[in-house]
């Protein structure tokens, strides 16, 4: 066990783990912050995606030791009122069926965005390809994330 | 005017008081998942009636809505408390959605399983609302001293136009709830309707957009370990012994400790399916620990039972073709002499592997079991039964068993099979706390309940005019017999033989995303353009005919046929005429229509031509299941199961090696992507007025056939094993 002071969602938070927790579990089990997903443990469906200095990253395999002082960005931190543009362009495309990814896929696109705020439909699709949805929501997904770039 | 009895399920409308405690119970407990506007929130109501079961309306005239059946991801949260608002005539702003309790009692089936909810909640759910409104018009009578058939409603509102009196629901709620229930109600006209045919978006939508504790998963409660399974490496294998003190002093670690699921006593219901017997359970404080812990416990593991590998049941399923059945499932005429005679045979056979369910949201169960109570909570299609096994395996009356349900993530029938939660009940019976079981995905994908691996060999006469005169179907399926002897071209042709085998094997199988249908519709869809192609004729054409003769003149007992070929029919030429079929357009074409879970679907897919990796352009889908009751959610149902089927049966496989699943993670189960999935999809809906039927499942299987025939005109290759990425040459890169 070790004593980590992380930054997350602009606060800074103390936890007692060992070295080797994934973030996802930190956030999960010791934090009470559960919009952040598990769905594979190895860095392959994208359920767990969050900001690490504002870029995408997988949770699930990111160890809390490895962080220092880079800022975590969660979906609940994404922004205050659940506004985000991204967020309020997957209202109103009604884009999630069992919601369980979606998560995932508002994090990945939300940092798409920040980088590239006039993505092409391939760039789009090729950013949100390693975001798995079992329910298959990839067109609505496509269609949000092109929204919310015009927005 | 339609008049219903309000005899079926009229428990529901006897005034239930003790349901749901009425007064301010909303919003303070996470699961009621009630969606505010910031307006509701401003303006809760001091006190709720209860009018029934399925409702309660505020004194300020908010209404809250009970869903009953379990969400999977099929929008019944929203969809079902659509046709009580409708019938209720509230306007959808002033409503509140609230997960119900399971109590079938008053709300008949709380099951989500085979695209039924709509279809069979139908009548009760219209009636749950038509009853509510009745009592507030009959309630609005007596404060008025006007006779009730004089008054009428609109969204919310009671209106007496004559005396120009009006009141909010909210106003006469309490004298409403001493309205005696009527013995029968009058429904709306559908062209009266105002809420069900509109878009309404996802009740939960904001919760998902923003992360909130919605799954099973996300429940976390004070004191509660986190306990995790270790089952045997392969199907076919039993424990046999472990040491487990080495596992037990790591950080974190409560107990490890062997026990049996099933003991011979467990009086198991069908959703039992093939869950394992015996396990290993890890039970620590945290998720992270309880993985540590899995990974360094060795276990040792003895042979139960053969141990097969993907190529035993390939030979077998192969062999069982070869193989007449003692008892054909049906036969009309003669097809071996129709064969004799016919200017042309055309014979194929497909064949599919195992799939897993792969939902998103791994199995998991929170349960806190005492020798007074049983609380289970988490993501469950069947929460009846779970409770039936539950108190025979607790050894407690079902009284004391209280099984509630999350939001899931994702079921596809995998959670039908609630052998997980019982796992989870006993862990914590055994530890004396509440206790979360989770799976992890490797431990989802290698203990599944999959969908069968099958094959199946069509056999086709044409005469010389290239009628279709003989059709011989013989099917077979690991632990299902696969063919429904009575769908379509039953009916359509003179000389039919179905016949069906089951392989019994120790692999687990269940339902899977329509069951049977997944599969059949792709090999009978890619068949049917085999003959249609061997006929010379158009393979819309060709099918069009045949249920031409299905109308005029049936083959068999007509009510044996088990589709209506005018409904069927309609959705073949709906999308021919919707996709523009016939007409060049540059691109690979393939077409395909099915009926199954009470919908007809027909398909068009365009494949882009080109060098390279075939991608699917577009599709036209028609679908004919009745009135649709949320058109941006229907669509979204088919587009979901349009992509789900041209994943699976593009890329998609679980194969076995001495009993032992191959793949365990997404790393080596290939699901579908972004990239994969179609441009485009089209989606038509037939406006028929009649009651509705599901959508959950029936846009997947036809896909499969209209891809296959796309993929022939694109490569000049048919296409007979799934997953297609196998084929040789490559499909896809």
């Amino acid at each position: 066990m070790a004593t980590y002071t992380l930054n997350i969602n602009g606060k800074k938070q103390e936890v007692d783990v060992d070295p080797s927790t994934p973030i996802l579990w930190v956030l999960r089990d010791h934090l009470n912050l559960v919009g952040t997903k598990y769905g594979c443990g190895i860095a392959q469906c994208g359920a767990c995606t969050i900001h690490l200095d504002g870029k995408a990253t997988r949770s699930c395999v990111l160890t809390v030791s490895s962080i220092g002082e880079q800022k975590i960005t969660t979906i609940e931190g994404l922004s205050e009122k659940g506004d985000h543009p991204v967020q309020k362009a997957w209202l109103e495309v009604d884009v999630p069926q069992c919601g369980y990814c979606q998560a995932g896929q508002i994090m990945t696109a939300s940092a798409l965005l920040e980088t590239n705020p006039t993505p092409t439909d391939e760039e789009i699709e090729t950013a949100m390809n390693g975001n798995i949805c079992r329910c298959g929501t990839y067109l609505r997904i496509r269609k949000a994330v092109k929204m919310a770039a015009k927005s | 005017m339609t008049l219903v009895k309000t005899k079926i399920g009229r428990r529901a409308f006897i005034r239930n008081t003790g349901l749901a405690g009425g007064g301010l119970v909303l919003g303070f407990n996470w699961l009621a998942s009630c969606k505010m506007t910031p307006e509701q929130v401003r303006s809760l109501p001091k006190e709720w009636f209860e009018l029934n079961g399925f409702l309660k309306v505020g004194d300020n005239g908010l209404v809250t809505i009970m869903s009953p059946n379990p969400e999977i991801g099929q929008n019944v949260k929203t969809a079902m408390p659509m046709i009580i608002a409708e019938e209720l005539d509230v306007a959808w702003k002033d409503v509140i959605v609230e997960q119900a309790p399971l109590n079938t009692a008053i709300f008949t089936r709380q099951l989500a399983g085979g695209s039924q909810s709509i279809r069979q909640g139908w009548e009760s759910l219209r009636m749950a609302g038509a009853t509510a409104r009745h009592m507030l018009k009959e309630a609005a009578a007596e404060a008025w001293q006007v006779p009730s058939s004089e008054i009428t409603t609109k969204e919310g509102q009671l209106i007496h136009e004559a005396s120009g009196k009006s009141a909010g629901f909210g106003e006469m709620a309490s004298a409403a709830t001493g309205i005696e229930v009527p013995e029968e109600v009058e429904l709306k006209e559908n062209t009266n309707f105002s809420i069900i045919g509109t878009d309404i978006k996802n009740v939960d939508g904001e919760k998902i957009a923003t992360g909130k504790p919605l799954f099973g998963l996300d429940v976390y409660r004070e004191g509660m370990l986190t306990a995790m399974i270790v089952h045997p490496p392969a199907f076919g294998m039993k424990y046999k012994a472990m040491n487990a003190d080495s596992v037990k002093s790591m950080p974190g670690i409560k107990d490890v400790f062997h026990f049996e699921v099933y003991p011979e006593d467990t009086e198991k219901q069908w959703s039992d399916g093939g869950g394992i017997p015996e396990l290993v359970a890890i039970v620590g404080n945290s998720t992270w620990e309880c993985m540590q812990a899995k990974k360094a416990l060795e276990v040792e593991w003895e042979e139960d039972s053969k141990l097969e590998s993907t190529a035993y049941h390939d030979e077998a399923l192969t062999a069982l073709l070869e193989k007449a059945t003692e008892q054909p499932a049906r036969k009309d005429g003669d097809v071996e002499a129709a064969f004799k005679k016919a200017a042309k045979i055309v014979e194929s056979t497909y064949s599919a592997p195992y799939l897993a369910h792969n939902t998103m949201e791994p199995m998991n169960f929170f349960a806190h079991v005492t020798p007074e109570k049983a609380e289970l909570l988490g993501p469950i299609q069947t929460p009846e039964f779970l409770e039936l096994t539950l108190a025979s395996r607790l050894g407690m009356p079902v009284e004391k068993i209280d099984v509630m349900m999350t939001r899931m993530g994702g079921g596809f029938g995998r959670r039908l099979y609630g052998t997980f939660a019982v796992e989870a009940a006993v862990i914590s019976q055994k530890m004396n706390a509440p206790v979360k079981l989770v799976y992890t995905r490797e431990d989802d994908m290698t203990q599944g309940t999959y969908r069968p691996a099958y094959k199946i060999k069509y056999k086709a006469g044409l005469d010389e005019n290239g009628n279709l005169i003989a059709w011989h179907v013989r099917g077979a399926g690991t632990n299902d017999d696969l063919v429904f002897e009575n769908r379509f071209p039953a009916g359509a042709v003179d000389n039919y033989l179905a016949e069906k085998h089951s392989l019994q094997t120790n692999v687990t199988t269940g339902a899977w995303r329509a069951p049977r249908s997944n599969f059949i519709a792709g090999a009978e869809q890619a068949f049917m353009d085999e003959v249609a192609e061997a006929s010379g004729k158009d393979p819309i054409e060709f099918r069009l005919e045949l249920f031409d003769r299905a109308i005029n003149n049936p083959v068999g007992e007509p009510d044996k046929n088990d589709y209506d070929p005018e409904r069927y029919a309609g959705v073949l030429k709906l999308v021919k005429e919707k996709s523009n079929w016939g007409a060049a357009n540059g691109k690979s074409r393939g077409v395909s229509a099915y009926f199954c879970h009470n919908s007809y679907v027909a398909q068009v897919l365009d494949l882009e031509d080109g060098d390279g990796i075939p991608r699917v352009d577009k599709v036209w889908c028609a679908v004919d299941c009745g009135i649709v009751i949320n058109p941006m959610s229907a669509k979204n149902q088919v587009e979901g199961g349009i992509v789900d089927g041209i994943g699976h049966a593009t890329y998609s496989a679980l194969s076995f090696k001495d009993g032992k699943p191959e793949q365990s993670n997404f790393d080596r189960y290939r699901l579908i992507r972004n990239t994969e999935a179609p441009r485009e999809i089209e989606t038509f809906f037939v406006d028929n007025g009649i009651d509705p039927t599901g959508l959950g499942e029936p846009s997947l299987p036809p896909i499969v056939g209209a891809l296959a025939n796309a993929l022939y005109k694109a490569t000049g290759r048919r296409h007979y094993s799934q997953p297609f990425i196998n084929e040789r040459p490559p499909l896809v890169g």
